[in-house]
């Protein structure tokens, strides 16, 4: 298929064709420009609170401003970043293409997501007028609803954004089911349609759930309705089952995409198909399935009963082991391969690397007679970066340099990208590793000021973050430099199979010029 | 090559368990052999993985562009080993860890009972003689120890290293602790619920004796023969030093020195000299007079000091100039 001059990008032109515009593709690219400006607000709270933490007691700013920028990153990495991060800037631009369809099923909804995020991200914002927010990213009651600051502004931020992730999930479903073109069977569908999909149904039955416990919080402060607050009678630790009900299926919305993402690059960069490719799309819906049942695992020591604890902790191992599947099977894929190490591949590789420690120590900490002396530590600070860093943001990274030949018809610099991924992958282990040592050493999470024996690791771990900081520079450049002037990209740069390298980079309005036919799996080399 | 660098990590993480805080109990112990079969056990996963993969994508690297690779679609035994193994160890780490939860759990009719309140930013223990602390606590070794604790304000969670349990402390309603001390010593005790500003103060220190200097600290009178400026020191150590500094700098609320019998500025546009009844009243009735600037942050230490105590504070404050 020759390379047209029309495509997408220049297809329509102006501002307002964009924030107007119905093409699932450039409402991709206008998540991805939200997405990385965000990061770029999440990281930067981030590297001001490793700075404080680098020495004991008050560093750069006391112990309110600490609090309030912890909630900012961790309320900004993970509604606004992690959460549309793949689904709404990755899988809005690929999905179509995967599966051969002109668009989503509801391009409309697909608008109004983005302007949900935009509006829910405004409102959170506008919580900085008054003080910002000092609860953390978990609002756990009764210290939200007492909290004398814009957590109102917050919650319902939150509330809002959460609209956009649910119609996303409707999109992807119905478009997945009703829009595979011809010859595309459940089991012709690569598999990062399968994390899509999987992904989707958990936005759909979970979030609603986030909403109304907000809504809830929203209420208890604004008009003291006594469901939390104990002085009014309420519980408190009624919304952490709430909460978590949502939000453990939430880091399952965050992973399963990513573990798609990998999928992907794995078989393009060993030229290879997929090991078990079954196995590995079933517990997709298999970890989606059990999400909803393991939420009492961040309650071990919330005062919920021991026989509660104890299931809890026996289905949380369940997770462990599509999960161990999916991981077996991939390294299993690069056996008798032709593996290249581009930076794609090395954001691949990296995330088995850290996926792989962050899976192990989340079965330490399902394990209940050791979760309660690394609840509330640093242990589960790193394990949580190790997953969702070392997993989603370097599936999110990986994604970002495989696709984007096919998103701007441009290459990057690969000596560059390389450069930035050693950064941010050493700086990585460097910052989150002897997190957790911290965490056996029982430093606890939250904490603005720390006892003088966790000094020395606390200084390795802010330095690490300064390296991280810097790769992210460098990729940064790479972004901006490639769109700028990069050398224009082939329609299949990286020899893959997958529908969206069939039609030319960047693709035409409504995707491929003749409706494509499929006969075979997506990764038919042979 | 790599896979030295990966033992030799590994071998670092193993002694890294020797992080671990000392070993203040029978069940710390039994915490702690959990702790290494976890370590062991993921370690060798570890290893399996990651050398596997790094094994795999330097043997199979591409050498040239027209590399022809296997067409291996899937294998029914390996799926079935790769997923009933892990299974049959996770199962293992879950009956073990059920184990020692259940030793944790395990409430003693004979134990000696403490009361704790947790309270923004500090912890109060109160015993069945009537002999109350705070900061700080003392206990006896060798004796089984219920903590009966709740909050007066917003969760706070009771973390003893040592012991290897913690507990969320939940305002209007009680949660428990149980542990038998087996090492005479200090320990640490964290909160490890989030509770605002001062969250990472909120300390205190677990004193485990022997049973006679456990009774003779129960039978002390503390304040016996400090003079009023000492017994508001001891006060104001165990309760305002979070908040407040002894010398002019503002912490969370004003600081002390120089505080007594100078013009306060009020929120509400009143002002008044900070005289003895003043102090009084900001003590047990904080959100009477807010000074400009600050928020009404500051609790009501109503019916928590003896007159003895509120006497002694206020000449504290007095006494900073």
């Amino acid at each position: 298929m020759a390379s047209s001059t029309h495509n997408y990008l220049n297809h329509e032109k102006g501002l307002w064709s964009w924030l107007t515009t119905l093409d699932h593709k450039r409402i991709g690219i206008m998540y991805m420009i939200t997405v990385l400006l965000f990061f770029a607000i999440g990281g930067t709270f981030a590297m001001l609170l490793r700075t404080e933490l680098i020495a004991p007691g008050e560093t750069i700013f006391g112990a309110q401003l600490y609090n309030q920028a912890m909630t900012f990153h961790g309320a900004i990495m993970v509604f606004m970043v992690i959460i549309p991060g793949i689904p709404a800037f990755i899988g809005n631009f690929i999905l179509p293409l995967h599966i051969g369809a002109k668009d989503v099923a509801f391009p409309r909804l697909n608008l109004l997501s983005w302007y949900c995020l935009i509006v829910g991200a405004a409102i959170t914002f506008v919580s900085l007028i008054y003080h910002g927010s000092d609860t953390g990213w978990t609002f756990y009651t009764p210290y939200s609803i007492e909290t004398d600051n814009g957590t109102t502004w917050v919650v319902l931020g939150a509330f809002v954004m959460g609209f956009s992730s649910i119609l996303t999930g409707v999109n992807f479903v119905t478009t997945v089911h009703k829009l595979r073109c011809k010859g595309m069977t459940f089991f012709r569908m690569p598999l990062m349609v399968w994390g899509l999909y999987s992904t989707a149904i958990l936005q759909i039955l979970a979030t609603p759930v986030l909403g109304i416990t907000l809504l809830l919080l929203a209420a208890e402060r604004i008009l003291g309705v006594g469901i939390f607050d104990p002085k009014l009678g309420g519980d408190p630790v009624l919304f952490q089952h709430f909460f978590w009900f949502y939000s453990h299926p939430a880091v399952y919305i965050m992973i399963l995409p990513a573990m798609g993402i990998i999928s992907e690059l794995i078989t393009a960069f060993s030229r290879k198909t997929i090991f078990g490719y079954r196995a590995i799309a079933f517990s997709s819906i298999g970890i989606a399935a059990v999400s909803f049942f393991v939420w009492g695992h961040h309650m071990f020591v919330s005062g919920q009963s021991e026989l509660a604890g104890v299931i809890f902790s026996l289905l949380t191992m369940l997770v462990g082991v599509p999960t161990a599947i999916k991981t077996f099977n991939w390294v299993a894929t690069l056996y008798k391969g032709s593996v290249q190490f581009q930076s794609p591949m090395l954001y691949a590789l990296g995330f088995l690397f850290l996926f792989t420690i962050g899976g192990v120590t989340g079965i330490m900490l399902a394990t209940i007679g050791m979760d309660v002396h690394f609840h509330d530590t640093y242990f589960v600070v790193a394990h949580f970066h190790y997953v969702m860093v070392g997993g989603t943001l370097m599936a999110i990274m990986g994604g970002i340099y495989y696709w984007f030949p096919k998103m701007f018809g441009k290459m990057y610099n690969e000596l560059a990208a390389q450069l930035s991924f050693l950064f941010i992958f050493i700086g990585f282990n460097v910052t989150f590793f002897p997190q957790f040592v911290l965490g056996a050493m029982g430093m606890p999470r939250r904490y603005f000021d720390y006892l003088p024996i966790y000094e020395p690791l606390n200084k390795i771990s802010t330095f690490g973050a300064y390296m991280i900081g810097f790769g992210f520079l460098i990729g940064l450049y790479v972004i901006i430099d490639g769109l700028l002037k990069g050398p224009k990209a082939s329609d299949n740069p990286w020899g893959a199979k997958t529908l969206e390298w069939q039609t030319a980079s960047p693709p035409p309005h409504e995707n491929f010029l003749t409706e494509p036919e499929v006969t075979a799996g997506p990764y038919e080399y042979r | 090559m790599f896979g030295l660098i990966i033992s030799l990590l590994v071998g670092k993480t193993i002694k890294a368990s020797t992080f671990m805080p000392v070993q203040g109990s029978q069940v710390a112990a039994q915490v702690d052999s959990l702790y290494m079969f976890l370590l062991v056990t993921s370690a060798i996963f570890c290893v399996l993985v990651i050398g596997g993969l790094i094994y795999f994508v330097l043997k199979y690297r591409r050498k040239s562009d027209d590399d022809k690779t296997a067409y291996i679609s899937h294998n029914n035994f390996l799926e079935f080993l790769w997923s009933f193994i892990p299974f049959v160890l996770f199962m293992i780490m879950f009956g073990w860890g059920w184990h020692v939860f259940h030793q944790m759990r395990d409430f003693s009719k004979d134990s000696l009972e403490v009361h704790a309140v947790g309270q923004k930013w500090f912890w109060d223990f109160k015993y069945k003689s009537g002999k109350s602390s705070a900061g700080e606590f003392y206990v006896p070794v060798n004796t089984p120890i219920k903590l009966i604790m709740t909050s007066k304000d917003v969760l706070h969670s009771f973390f003893l290293p040592g012991m290897r349990i913690k507990q969320d402390v939940i305002p209007g309603r009680y949660t428990a602790l149980a542990f038998t001390p087996n090492k005479e010593g200090t320990y640490q005790v964290f909160c490890t619920e989030y509770c605002g500003d001062q969250h990472s103060s909120m300390l205190a220190k677990m004193k485990v004796v022997s049973q006679e200097e456990y009774e003779q600290w129960l039978q002390e009178d503390a304040s016996a023969g400090l003079s009023l400026v000492e017994v508001g020191q001891k006060v104001y150590e165990q309760k305002c030093a979070v908040c407040h500094n002894t010398n002019a700098e503002r912490k969370v609320g004003p600081g002390f020195a120089g505080l007594y019998n100078s013009e306060r500025q009020f929120a509400d546009g009143s002002s008044a000299v900070a005289d003895e009844n003043y102090i009084r009243e900001s003590i047990l009735v904080p959100g009477a007079k807010v000074v400009n600037g600050y928020p009404p942050a500051m609790p009501s230490f109503q019916g928590q000091l003896s007159e003895d105590e509120l006497s002694g504070l206020i000449e504290f404050i007095k006494s900073l100039k």
